[in-house]
């Protein structure tokens, strides 16, 4: 992992389109080694295609956007997969074993012609440890319940071993004890492996309680940037998602 | 999280260890498959050949072991004339079917894709159609104009698919599947037609659609085989790859994939496969189907297993249908694989335990 602090994502005044659609307007920030940001705004807000920009799978129009101080277009895509993993969308069309799957998040490190390497199946062996799926091994994933399944593609993105990881909304459809078991997980590969976290969440209380930074996006522009709960004011949740803050209110200590 | 060093011994040696066993298990199944189907395959037919008298004039004549000749020399003219190349072409074609169905499915991920999903099979059988009502005949290299148009139609009818399916610049997976299946529909038109004008020479267009083995000669095998084999292995250095688009093509692109570029190069590949097993040996269906089915339920969807085992069985399989084909009268081979491929199938489809999802 890289040292904490170091500058590891820079957004410079980043336009960006996707599918002939404005998705970010001058969106400039910084994420450094160690930290663990949330991702937060209404449908539409640009969440998901700043995660994309971020990852290199959109280009930018105007402005620059640098990893690991280079910017991103001089990285080809297995570059910037040893910098950058993601936890995928869960769909499988083959029957496949959890460990095959998780497997899958040593692509950018294996030999590209005799696959896993010993190096590469201890990764595996480790990320499995690390999520707490061992008594899930040989099992097909398409029999998993659906919070299974997203602590598997947890897994791959961990047996990656890049110092960022990616997760966009990584508890829809789980249920409460399983979103605090995954948020509980990121606390921890935070915490103790030093990954820098960056996390798309819809469930402000998730990101209030997790989270010490927040990155609030409405209608593609970055309207607020900092500590979680000076950031999660009344008025601003007011005003972006055009709800009263109350519920909000409860669940903060 | 949990207890750290069970866990961890658990991951490191059992389930790796038993997909490898299971690996080896299935790899050595198939090339006994294979071995048996050589020699059946050379051995049947109007004059049978024992099978120590075909391992013999094998060992002989490719191996150049000094084994005495014990058999009459009509008998290793047959064998070496007529079945030597039929056999080595049924199992070329089988093995690039087989590879280029296993491509396709996982590069669309889709279960249901067989070589022919974006038009091979309606732009060969176009080109062969219309090099039978064209009234030249010439032959280069043993193929004549229905293979060469044959081969062009494959190729054009995979390169208007990719083309017609691009949106804005990219080209989504189901927009592929459906301009597959439309540019396949207009072609079957053209095919129609074809073979209504055709008049007399609609049993010779039929012939090939319905796929034969029958008169394939070692010029053909020598053009086609080096073609599908180093295609194949082409592919099979792509497997990472391969795997990467198991979970998606943002998951591959993640994975550091560069998604563009492997899914054009593998797109072609394949369909280079397909064109070269369909010009020596007409439409086959299921074998590019059926096979990398039921290799993905002995040894998973990994491309490193799947693939190479895909060539095996495929190419075992082509070579035992063209078997019973001459069994039963020299019946089109593409009918064998249809009878036996369909039942089977659905046979899987309804004994596989966790179904199939889309």
């Amino acid at each position: 992992m890289s040292e904490p602090g170091r500058q590891l994502v820079a957004f410079e005044a980043v336009d960006a389109a996707y599918r002939e659609r404005d998705v970010l307007r001058d969106v400039s920030f910084e994420i450094r080694s160690g930290e663990r940001v949330a991702l937060v705004g209404p449908n539409g807000a640009g969440k998901s295609s700043l995660l994309r920009v971020l990852a290199g799978l959109v280009g930018v129009r105007h402005g620059t956007v640098r990893l690991d101080g280079r910017p991103i277009g001089t990285l080809g895509r297995a570059a910037i997969a040893r910098l950058i993993s993601a936890v995928p969308a869960a769909s499988l069309p083959f029957s496949m074993r959890v460990e095959e799957v998780v497997a899958l998040g040593r692509l950018p490190h294996e030999d590209p012609i005799r696959g896993l390497r010993p190096s590469d199946r201890a990764a595996v062996a480790a990320a499995i440890d690390r999520v707490g799926l061992g008594h899930l091994l040989g099992r097909d994933v398409r029999e998993l319940s659906l919070g299974e399944r997203q602590l598997v593609l947890l897994a791959l993105a961990v047996a990656q071993e890049a110092p960022l990881m990616l997760l966009d909304e990584p508890t829809v459809h789980l249920d409460l004890r399983h979103q605090i078991e995954t948020m509980d997980l990121l606390v921890d590969l935070n915490e103790r492996d030093g990954t820098t976290v960056v996390a798309v969440l819809h469930d402000l209380t998730l990101a209030a309680h997790f989270f010490p930074r927040v990155l609030v996006l409405d209608r593609g522009h970055l309207v607020a940037d900092g500590p979680t709960r000076e950031v999660l004011s009344a008025e601003l949740v007011r005003e972006v998602f055009g709800v009263d803050p109350m519920l909000l209110q409860v669940a903060r200590p | 999280m949990v207890a750290r060093p069970e866990a961890v011994l658990a991951a490191r040696g059992r389930p790796f260890a038993r997909l490898r066993t299971r690996r080896a298990l299935a790899f050595g199944g198939a090339l006994v498959l294979l071995a048996v189907a050589l020699v059946l395959g050379v051995g049947f037919g109007s004059v049978s050949v024992a099978p120590a008298e075909t391992l013999g004039i094998l060992a002989r004549r490719v191996l150049g072991l000094p084994v005495t000749q014990t058999w009459p020399a009509s008998t290793e003219a047959i064998v070496m004339d007529l079945r030597l190349p039929r056999v080595l072409s049924a199992m070329v074609v089988g093995l690039g079917l087989a590879v280029a169905g296993a491509t396709f499915q996982g590069l669309l991920r889709n279960p249901l894709a067989d070589p022919y999903v974006l038009g091979t099979a309606s732009g060969a059988a176009l080109g062969a159609a219309i090099g039978v009502l064209i009234p030249v005949r010439f032959v280069i290299f043993e193929f004549g104009l229905l293979h060469g148009l044959a081969f062009i139609g494959a190729l054009v009818a995979v390169w208007l698919v990719y083309r017609l399916s691009r949106v804005g610049g990219l080209t989504p997976m189901t927009s592929l599947l459906l301009t597959g299946y439309a540019v396949g529909s207009l072609l079957a038109a053209g095919l129609a037609m074809a073979m209504y004008l055709s008049g007399a020479n609609l049993r010779q267009i039929f012939f090939y659609l319905l796929g034969s083995l029958d008169g394939v000669s070692w010029g053909q095998f020598a053009v086609a085989g080096p073609i599908v084999l180093l295609t194949s292995l082409a592919i099979l250095a792509r497997a990472r790859s391969l795997d990467g688009f198991l979970l998606g093509e943002d998951a591959a692109a993640h994975l550091g994939i560069d998604v563009r570029r492997e899914r054009a190069l593998l797109l072609a590949l394949a369909a280079l496969l397909t064109a070269a097993a369909v010009t020596i040996a007409g439409l086959i269906g299921f074998v590019g189907l059926v096979v990398p089915h039921v290799v993905r339920l002995a040894v998973g969807p990994g491309a490193r297993g799947v693939l190479p085992l895909s060539a095996l069985v495929g190419a075992g399989l082509l070579t035992f249908a063209d078997l019973g084909a001459r069994l039963f009268g020299e019946i089109p081979v593409g009918v064998v694989t249809a009878l036996v491929g369909a039942p089977f199938f659905l046979f899987l489809l309804r004994s596989t335990r966790s179904g199939y999802e889309l």
